[in-house]
């Protein structure tokens, strides 16, 4: 090891990614009362945690998922989380005594899909890039087959007045229910033993398995947890958008991705953790909505975007050197 | 003896299982649509599926090298906005010659920008390409606002015509073929698999590896270029997202070809056939009568099926070997 890559190992330990992410966020925000006045203030706060909160519940598996390595990535979260609400919404159909039947749709059909990927990447060898993108067109399919193009049902009450209307001290419950599966997720991560050997397998498979780890079944549950937690996020969103339609999820699934990525988890595998994500979400979304508040046009908002993520990936998304 | 020499055989020509899918596809689909063959249907389907082929074969190059670009979509809706913008109906052959090296130029500087951010930067490929291409969208919305642009009726007519009663297309693919087959007996070639497949051994070895990388991303930049020349020629016009939709396609053929996601294996033959099957597979749900809300389904689970039908070999194999 050289003298440049101690270096980054250095700036890599000093500067803690997703705390860089979550300063990024405080300075983005205030840097938007700059640009526009009324930007700074505390509904706007709280209406963009709440916006990150649905990012950041979506993309909790898909942290899961790229720590366990092995080029692993859930393309398929986008489609479960559209399937998660669309199974609410028609088998609730408004009523609030059928919430606990939507939340356990919504949530095991995103295990049933989990499991399949799961068996795809592990047993067929199929690599998770295709065979989520593959899952997400059986999804999709799904949906179509289900619903056969008609929407058909309603959103409870009650999803609405918990999830992203004001419930405690003006704070929608779905902030509530992010900082919950934060402490889940930093339990899951640090204090159990799944979590332990999921970075032992995102950081060296074989040496993982040689040490007694059943490789195979912690990539299985991975994928069930990441569909799992996808399809619970769209019971989620549901309660926020209070509608369902085709394309409802795809708008998060590479935002999920970056979000992971902004935070500070390796691509590669095997370091991360899930409140990097929770700032990435936080980072994403504020941009999102400074862009919105200078009122550009579309085509310049997506050129700064773009900008913006080459930027958040070059701090610290560098792999390491070949010359070592 | 012969089992060693098959088993070379087969691992060098990663596509054969790919073509032999291909030709159980394609029987289905001739038992069910008797006139696939004929000049007119074949070049239609092969008219409509060349952006997608030389797409493709962009995208295998950077898969080979290790690497993954998903903004190859995006970009070629950017390339048809160049086109548009330089072709209109009065052209002259000049003009397009002109317009479509210019697309193959600026798909180059949109590929060296990946390629600078991957190789050079050592950024990861798929979070980079993805943020590369917000701005090519960004930048094809603003040559592009509206949909629109005409291309002259003879252009539109040689980019049809069949030549001594063969499909354009296939003289493209034929010339794609033959250069690769060129291509892979060179060094370069031999750079580009030493890369994908262990790019530290490579680099020890003294192959310049951050060089062949960037490379690998121009010529999927010059590919897009192409490819967006082929869509603008059989479509006519042009919009600022005709071509986002294809990123994902463009690597489920690559993989569907036998080429390997994580690189050092395959070739451009198998991104064709991925290309083929992909379509093949659409024409057998639509002549099966497949329910319209169904199909979706089908298509994917078949993909699924055929992406599966290498894994669960090897399966299958690993389970009688216990």
């Amino acid at each position: 090891m050289n003298a440049s890559s101690d270096r980054i190992l250095r700036v890599r330990r000093t500067l803690n990614p997703p705390l860089i992410a979550l300063l990024l966020a405080v300075v983005l925000f205030f840097a938007g009362g700059l640009v526009k006045p009324n930007f700074v203030n505390l509904d706007q706060a709280t209406n963009i945690v709440r916006l990150a909160a649905f990012l950041g519940i979506i993309a909790a598996g898909q942290t899961l998922v790229i720590i366990s390595g092995g080029e692993g990535i859930d393309l398929s979260v986008g489609a479960v989380v559209t399937l998660g609400a669309m199974l609410t919404f028609r088998f609730t159909d408004g009523d609030n005594n059928l919430i606990p039947l939507g939340l356990l749709l919504a949530c095991g059909s995103g295990l049933l899909i989990g499991l399949l990927n799961g068996l795809g990447v592990s047993l067929l060898r199929i690599p998770p890039l295709v065979m989520t993108l593959g899952m997400t067109g059986v999804v999709q399919g799904t949906v179509l087959v289900v619903t056969q193009g008609e929407m058909l049902g309603a959103t409870p009450r009650l999803m609405a007045k918990w999830i992203a209307s004001p419930l405690v001290l003006g704070i929608p419950g779905v902030i509530f229910i992010w900082l919950a599966l934060g402490v889940a997720m930093w339990l899951v991560l640090n204090r159990t033993t799944y979590g332990k050997y999921l970075f032992a397998i995102g950081t060296n498979r074989t040496a993982a398995r040689l040490s007694g780890v059943r490789v195979q079944f912690i990539v299985v549950a991975t994928y069930m947890l990441s569909g799992l937690l996808a399809g619970f996020g769209g019971f989620i969103l549901l309660g926020f958008s209070q509608t369902v339609f085709l394309q409802l999820g795809n708008s998060y699934l590479f935002p999920s991705i970056a979000a992971v990525v902004v935070g500070g988890t390796l691509l590669s595998g095997g370091m991360g953790s899930y409140w990097g994500t929770m700032s990435g979400a936080l980072v994403l979304t504020l941009i999102d909505s400074l862009l919105r508040a200078m009122e550009l046009d579309e085509a310049y908002q997506l050129i700064i975007v773009g900008i913006i993520l080459l930027a958040l990936i070059s701090i610290y998304g560098r792999q390491t050197s070949l010359r070592q | 003896m012969v089992n060693t020499r098959a088993r070379y055989f087969f691992a060098r020509n990663t596509y054969l299982f790919s073509l032999l899918l291909l030709a159980i596809l394609l029987s289905v689909n001739y038992s069910l649509q008797d006139n696939l063959f004929e000049l007119r249907i074949l070049n239609n389907s092969m008219r409509t599926l060349l952006p997608l082929i030389v797409l493709a074969v962009g995208q295998s190059v950077v898969i080979i090298g290790g690497g993954i670009d998903l903004s190859v979509g995006t970009m070629v809706s950017m390339l048809v906005a160049v086109l548009v913008k330089l072709i209109d109906a009065e052209s002259s052959s000049t003009d397009i010659v002109l317009a479509v090296l210019a697309a193959c130029g600026v798909g180059a500087l949109a590929g060296t920008l990946n390629g600078v951010m991957v190789a050079v930067l050592r950024l990861q490929p798929i979070v980079t390409t993805y943020a590369t291409s917000f701005i090519f969208s960004g930048v094809a919305l603003v040559l592009l606002p509206r949909p629109g642009g005409q291309i002259p009726t003879e252009l539109r007519r040689f980019y049809a015509g069949t030549p001594n009663g063969i499909p354009l297309a296939f003289y493209v693919i034929g010339i794609l073929i033959l250069v690769w087959m060129l291509l892979r007996s060179t060094r370069y070639a031999q750079f580009l698999f030493a890369t994908g497949s262990n790019d530290k051994a490579a680099y020890t070895t003294g192959v310049p590896v951050k060089i062949i990388r960037l490379t690998t991303y121009i010529w999927a930049g010059v590919f897009a270029g192409l490819a967006a020349s082929a869509l603008t020629f059989s479509t006519g016009s042009g919009q600022a997202n005709i071509g986002d939709n294809m990123t994902l396609d463009s690597i489920v053929a690559v993989v569907l070809g036998g080429t390997r996601l994580s690189g050092g294996k395959g070739g451009i033959a198998g991104a064709i056939i991925g290309v083929m099957i992909l379509r093949v597979i659409r024409n057998v749900i639509f002549f099966a009568d497949v329910p319209t809300w169904s199909q979706t389904l089908v298509n994917a689970l078949i993909i699924i099926a055929a992406l599966a039908g290498p894994g669960l070999v090897g399966l299958i194999r690993r389970v009688v070997n216990k």
